[in-house]
């Protein structure tokens, strides 16, 4: 059984680990991830956003079927190890320590 | 050469003459004991944040917050008559703390038809008054009239819910909030109900984070390197300035033109905040209600081209609105001189598809990455302020925000300690 649909069968290798539906958990395993893990899922999902948006956009965003939700939550993985992967050069923000700042309210999704 | 205008007294920190234009003394920011002061003197003496009406959808929708600096919990609550009212959460029995879940320091939230203590049992209606007690007969002239929640004032100004805990507030929460403040409650608030919220527990005194979000001086430095090397030639290399600075008793305001990344050139805006449409200005597509120009409170100044605009109410909260309909707002907790609680807001429309819904995510991340770059900066400031015995600071004109704040803060001081000094 396929996490996305299947016209997102490409991106189906990244949907186990990257399919998070918080911004805790998505914190947490852009952390436990090497470089190289975000830089494969930052360039395979760039290309596939446009046909990303136009998929979920068949449904309401508050009732999204569940392969639709994973495709939503895929992107914000996409957001997640943007930073690294463009600015950062690693998983960490530098010069941070151990400063935190909890997300403690998001939209359901 | 200014690139915006100053006042005709040449700085905007001189255009208020009460501030002065000397080094600031910090030495507010590193005693205990002036921490002790602050409580009485002002947190425990004007009119304080708390929350907002859409956490309160029906009648008993309540939730609880944790005043540590006011020594207090307060339970807020929609009563039956749809008015909403605040509490001491402390029962009147044995002083119990009322309402909590699973842990007694936890804030908690929901609703209820009444309040039960988790301890006797006696009841408490949505408006506070007693309603049981178990075993009433065993008690001695106990009427239950004497026995309702103590109350703490109560108010709400543009959908933002205010508590004071002054017996009788000496203003009402509009008088306090003054012209300047009121100014911007026409901006869409009760449309912007898309919320991330943000929490953090800061080892740096309360001031010194305020500080941080109400000057931008040092935002082409700290933050540098979140932009491109052609982003920071352009626009970061003359420094900051802000067309506009304004305060009003309290209170205090600050523009800036903001960066508008889709009028930028490709090579100055991340690949993927231009593939997505959102990043650290926020999303770039306004809701389809919202005009800016509908609020002119949010450019006091009178200037066009405004991007942002901060708002700090005092003590502790602050509203930021940016052109593109969308706000969040800052709030600082102290819990002693050298740490807080930080409460970071963000609100948004409804998004109606899937591009609208990544682009505030986007902006959520991205002022996450920026904002922690802050909280590290303040937590080394802590650690330093005082040694060498150094309190006293210059501050510049772009940091006129920040000498008003600490003024404020030691004028509040000193009135407590002697009344109309």
């Amino acid at each position: 059984m396929s996490l996305l649909p299947p016209e997102f069968a490409d991106l189906e290798g990244f949907a186990p680990r990257w399919c998070l539906r918080t911004e805790p958990e998505r914190w947490a395993q852009r952390h436990a991830s090497s470089m190289g893990e975000m830089r494969e899922l930052y360039d395979a999902v760039f290309p596939r956003v446009e046909a990303m948006y136009a998929y979920l956009d068949r449904f309401p965003l508050d009732s999204l079927p569940e392969d639709a939700r994973n495709l939503l939550y895929l992107v914000h993985s996409f957001v997640m190890v943007s930073f690294p992967v463009e600015v950062w050069d690693g998983p960490r923000i530098p010069d941070v320590g151990d400063a935190t700042l909890d997300r403690v309210a998001s939209p359901i999704f | 050469m200014a690139r915006h205008p100053k006042p005709a007294e040449g700085s905007w920190t001189e255009h208020y003459p009460g501030l002065g234009t000397g080094p600031v003394s910090y030495a507010d920011s590193i005693s205990p004991a002036f921490f002790e002061l602050e409580r009485e003197a002002i947190f425990k003496r004007t009119w304080l944040q708390v929350g907002r009406v859409e956490q309160l959808p029906r009648h008993g929708s309540y939730f609880t917050r944790e005043i540590a600096v006011a020594h207090t919990s307060v339970i807020v609550v929609r009563d039956a008559e749809d008015r909403v009212r605040a509490f001491h959460n402390i029962c009147r029995h044995r002083g119990n703390k009322l309402v909590w879940s699973d842990f007694p320091g936890q804030e908690t939230s929901g609703t209820a038809r009444q309040f039960t203590c988790k301890y006797h049992g006696w009841r408490y209606g949505l408006d506070g008054a007693c309603t049981f007690v178990q075993q009433e007969g065993e008690f001695f002239n106990l009427d239950k009239a004497d026995y309702g929640l103590v109350e703490v004032s109560c108010d709400i100004w543009a959908g933002f819910i205010f508590i004071n805990f002054e017996s009788r507030p000496r203003q009402a929460l509009r008088d306090f909030l003054g012209p300047m403040v009121t100014a911007i409650e026409d901006f869409p608030f009760d449309r912007l109900t898309q919320r991330y919220g943000f929490r953090s527990s800061v080892s740096a005194n309360w001031k010194l984070m305020t500080d941080a979000l109400q000057e931008q001086y040092h935002a082409p430095i700290v933050h540098a390197n979140q932009r491109s090397e052609s982003f920071e030639e352009h626009n970061f290399a003359g420094g900051f300035e802000a067309p506009h600075y304004q305060i009003d008793g309290p209170h205090r305001m600050f523009n800036s033109a903001g960066i508008r990344p889709w009028e930028l050139p490709e090579d100055q805006i991340k690949p993927s905040e231009q593939l997505l449409r959102g990043g650290l200005f926020g999303p770039w597509d306004p809701p389809e209600f919202y005009e800016s120009t509908q609020v002119k409170g949010m450019r006091p100044g009178g200037h066009e081209r405004v991007g942002v605009a901060l708002f700090e109410i005092w003590p502790n909260f602050a509203i930021q609105l940016w052109e593109r309909g969308w706000y969040h707002t800052y709030q600082h907790w102290p819990t002693s001189y050298d740490r807080h609680i930080f409460e970071w807001n963000m609100y948004f429309a409804p998004p109606r598809t899937a591009a609208e819904a990544v682009a505030q995510e986007m902006t959520a991340v991205s002022l996450k990455e920026f904002a922690l770059q802050d909280d590290s900066l303040i937590e080394s400031i802590q650690l330093t302020l005082g040694s060498a015995g150094l309190t006293d600071f210059p501050l510049g004109d772009q940091e006129i925000l920040c000498r008003h704040l600490h003024k404020t803060a030691q004028d509040w001081v000193a009135d407590f300690q002697e009344p109309g000094s």
